[in-house]
């Protein structure tokens, strides 16, 4: 395992830092989130093909450039940095990587290219109203006929589900249950019989979508009613994605507080130089780096095909769910007053730190599956 | 001559031990022909038993001695910190008369820096250095001291000059512990353990050629010491292990280092046994209980997440990068990790916690984790301290304003000692 970057690795993090930076300052953020899409479109099509973002983990083959989970860590940690209003994650993260998981040679051929070209956007669409993450909870069923299928339900909290060009859907064979009868599709966003409505978000610059199916046309994605498996891959990989965004938010927020304490005086002195302000400003630093460690250990773990993955996964969530919502709270209660105000931007991070806190299963529910894969 | 490879290293230190290795020598006769060979500190100076190598050939040179089983020079202790120091700032005197005997593990050491009114501010020490005479007269008290009743030697910082600043007054003396002026009483913990001792100097002498620097360098002095100590893991060189070959030369060195190891032997524990969790939550059907796991696996995602977090810091090391703030965490983390443990292990003893000894789970050592862990926050620089060092030095924030580093020491307030 290693447990060091790459000169390469660092190097395309720069470049990346510095790009992310100058298209994505707060202003940028505050504008797009305002809107219902929360991205635009143009813009980001730009800014995807100069860095070639969502063709990162996708293999030459398929028109991407063959990296792994480590080098898309490190875009998914930038763009935690940044807070980039943009469907990175839904694409690349999650849908992508579904169909890495679970299509076939055909299907990768046929859908991989314009998804790393930038031309497409997509989503993975699988908790519904219920807002769980456990396949057997899916109630969508699909249902054969002609030689496609038809998807009845509704799914929620999918992310960019309102304005992904293509849909991966997790449904069940009518009648179905548990894990058995699963398969992932595919719809394209525009589909008739698909009403798609964005939802209101806590986090405004992360964009949920609900998602009702009447007799949707859909294609099936891999194997039929074998679905569990690459699934359950996909939300692993996508979980150690999520904690490499996360850690990025966090370090932010903790330098940014950080440089705040510095500049602000109070009793004639910086309250930097305050041991209770430096003692917070020490445990911030070590939540943030034994966070990060646990997210680059665990995309180094994809690359590396260890047997641990679930755990590692999970680890991984649940120690970037606790160090960047914990290191969120001091940033917001170092700045003071001024830290509750909308204007200043804390509360950007703050928030991207609570939505993450939750999505995909909270560092309880991720706690409890680490615990399961390392006793059973 | 040509610059030393790993080649000539390697095969230099083979033709040596071929010609010299015999384990039928007894241990301190074995020693001093490695002290005269230089084979026994190769990174030390030729003219004082070393051969002048890199520091990165030490590793080949260990290899070879253990490829035959050769034992090695003494390493365990405080005496690695005396050689280290006296190589520093040490007189020739100084290294003709202590580095030879410090090798040979004849001589122990002790170093005799904290008190009981200075812990965190080491440099507040107040214990007295006069002098008299030709000789430097000693009062005052010390604390914390390891193997102090076994040592030979000590290495001690006292007050020679109070009317300076704190950091300025000291000086650093070579003191002879088996002498009347120096009592040795043992500390005992509240872990049941006495890895420490208190000592007690009435009118101790040191001789005039054993001070260490001029007076008012004693800190820099000492300086030295802190960081060769700060290097290895929080005071302990390294866990020295006897070869388990049969020999004399081999119980010998067994003996040596039973008797230089026992003051840590509760160590582990202190760490919170991490190690012990899983297989204890097995054994009591713990492992079951929904709280538990929680509890389990918070401790596992710490332990884990600090150990990588070192692994970080080692490869950065490693490729010469310099090293990011993932360096100066490791003592903080250990922290938490051990608190963490010893939680774990209470919510898994559950009942039998309430015991000890030979009533207790494992025969006690269950009992024992529970004890020492908060020994872990405090020795070797408290958490607060660390959080201090990390806020200061990798996180450049502003010291606190001093108020005792630029007034004469004596007029500096010192403990309020109640009277009763």
């Amino acid at each position: 395992m290693r447990f060091s970057f790459t000169p390469e690795q660092d190097e395309f993090r720069a470049t990346l830092r510095r790009a992310l930076e100058a298209r994505s300052p707060t202003k940028e953020v505050r504008r797009l989130m305002a809107t219902e899409a929360g991205f635009e479109r143009d813009g980001w099509k730009r800014l995807n093909q100069e860095l070639g973002l969502t063709a990162i983990h996708v293999p030459e083959a398929y028109g991407g450039q063959g990296f792994g989970f480590s080098e898309l860590g490190i875009v998914l940690e930038e763009m935690g940095r940044g807070l980039l209003c943009a469907p990175y994650f839904s694409t690349a993260a999650l849908a992508t990587t579904a169909i890495l998981n679970a299509g076939t040679e055909e299907q990768k051929r046929a859908l991989l290219p314009s998804i790393a070209s930038g031309e497409v956007t997509a989503t993975l669409a699988f908790a519904e109203e219920s807002g769980s993450n456990e396949p057997s909870a899916v109630t969508t069923t699909a249902a054969p006929s002609g030689g496609v299928f038809r998807l009845e339900g509704t799914k929620s909290f999918v992310l960019d589900g309102h304005t992904a060009d293509l849909i991966v859907v997790l449904a069940r064979r009518p009648g179905s249950k548990g894990e058995d009868g699963l398969s992932l599709f595919t719809v394209a966003g525009d589909a008739p019989g698909l009403t798609r409505r964005a939802l209101k978000t806590m986090d405004e610059t992360r964009k949920l979508a609900h998602l009702a199916f009447r007799s949707v046309e859909a294609k099936l994605l891999g194997e039929e009613g074998a679905a569990a498996a690459p699934f359950a891959k996909t939300m692993q990989q996508a979980l150690i994605c999520l904690a490499n965004e996360m850690v990025g938010g966090a370090e932010r927020l903790r330098e940014d507080a950080l440089a705040y304490v510095k500049m602000r005086m109070q009793f004639g002195r910086s309250i930097a130089s305050f041991q209770t302000t430096k003692n917070k400003a020490a445990d911030m630093l070590l939540d943030v780096e034994l966070a990060k460690s646990a997210a680059y250990y665990a995309a180094a773990a994809i690359d590396e095909g260890d047997e641990d993955l679930p755990a590692l996964a999970s680890l991984a969530k649940a120690s970037a769910a606790e160090a960047s919502l914990q290191t969120a709270i001091h940033a917001v209660q170092m700045h003071g007053g001024i830290g509750f105000t909308w204007d200043n931007d804390t509360h950007l991070w703050f928030k991207r730190a609570k939505s993450s806190e939750i999505l995909f299963g909270d560092a309880n529910e991720h706690r409890e599956k680490m615990m399961q894969h390392w006793t059973h | 001559m040509s610059e030393p490879t790993e080649e000539s290293v390697r095969s230099d230190v083979r033709a040596w031990l071929e010609a010299n290795w015999n384990p039928d020598h007894g241990l301190v006769e074995w020693r001093n022909k490695l002290v005269d060979s230089g084979w026994g500190a190769p990174h030390w100076p030729k003219q004082w038993y070393g051969r002048d190598l890199p520091v990165k050939f030490n590793a080949i040179v260990d290899e070879e001695f253990a490829r035959v089983g050769a034992v090695g020079v003494a390493k365990a202790g405080i005496r690695t910190l005396a050689a280290a120091t006296i190589l520093a700032h040490g007189t020739d005197l100084h290294k003709e008369k202590f580095l030879r005997r410090i090798l040979t593990g004849e001589d122990t050491w002790c170093q005799l820096f904290s008190e009981p009114g200075s812990g965190s501010d080491m440099a507040g020490a107040v214990t007295r250095a006069d002098r008299q005479g030709n000789k430097w007269v000693i009062n005052g008290q010390k604390v914390w001291t390891t193997s102090a009743h076994k040592a030979h030697w000590g290495l001690l910082l006292a007050r020679a000059n109070w009317d300076v600043p704190k950091h300025k007054g000291l000086a650093y003396f070579i003191l002879d512990m088996k002498q009347p002026g120096v009592q040795v009483h043992p500390l005992k913990q509240m872990n049941g353990h006495a890895s420490f001792n208190q000592v007690f100097f009435t009118d101790a002498i040191v001789e005039p050629e054993f001070l260490v620097s001029d007076v008012g360098d004693g800190w820099t002095v000492a300086t030295t010491t802190l960081m060769h100590e700060r290097r290895g893991a929080d005071g302990l060189r390294s866990w020295a292990v006897g070869s388990d070959r049969k020999g004399r030369i081999y119980d010998e060195e067994r003996a040596e280092v039973a008797t230089t190891m026992e003051p840590y032997k509760w160590y582990p524990q202190r760490a919170g046994r991490v190690d012990l969790v899983m297989e204890r939550a097995k054994a009591t059907g713990k492992i079951n209980d929904p709280v538990i796991r929680q509890e389990i696996a918070k401790l596992l995602i710490m332990s884990k997440s600090a150990e990588w977090t070192a692994r970080r810091a080692r490869a950065a090391q490693e490729q010469g990068r310099p090293q990011g703030p993932e360096g100066s965490l490791g003592k903080l983390a250990s922290s938490n990790v051990a608190r963490q443990a010893a939680r774990v292990h209470t919510y898994i003893s559950c009942a039998d916690a309430l015991l000890s000894g030979a009533d207790s789970p494992m025969d006690g050592v269950i009992a024992e984790i529970l004890v020492s862990v908060p020994a872990t926050s405090i020795a070797g620089g408290t958490d607060e301290i660390q959080r201090n060092i990390i806020s200061e030095r990798v996180l450049k924030m502003p010291k606190e304003p001093s108020v005792d580093t630029t007034r004469p020491f004596k007029d500096v307030p010192r403990n309020i000692v109640s009277a009763s």
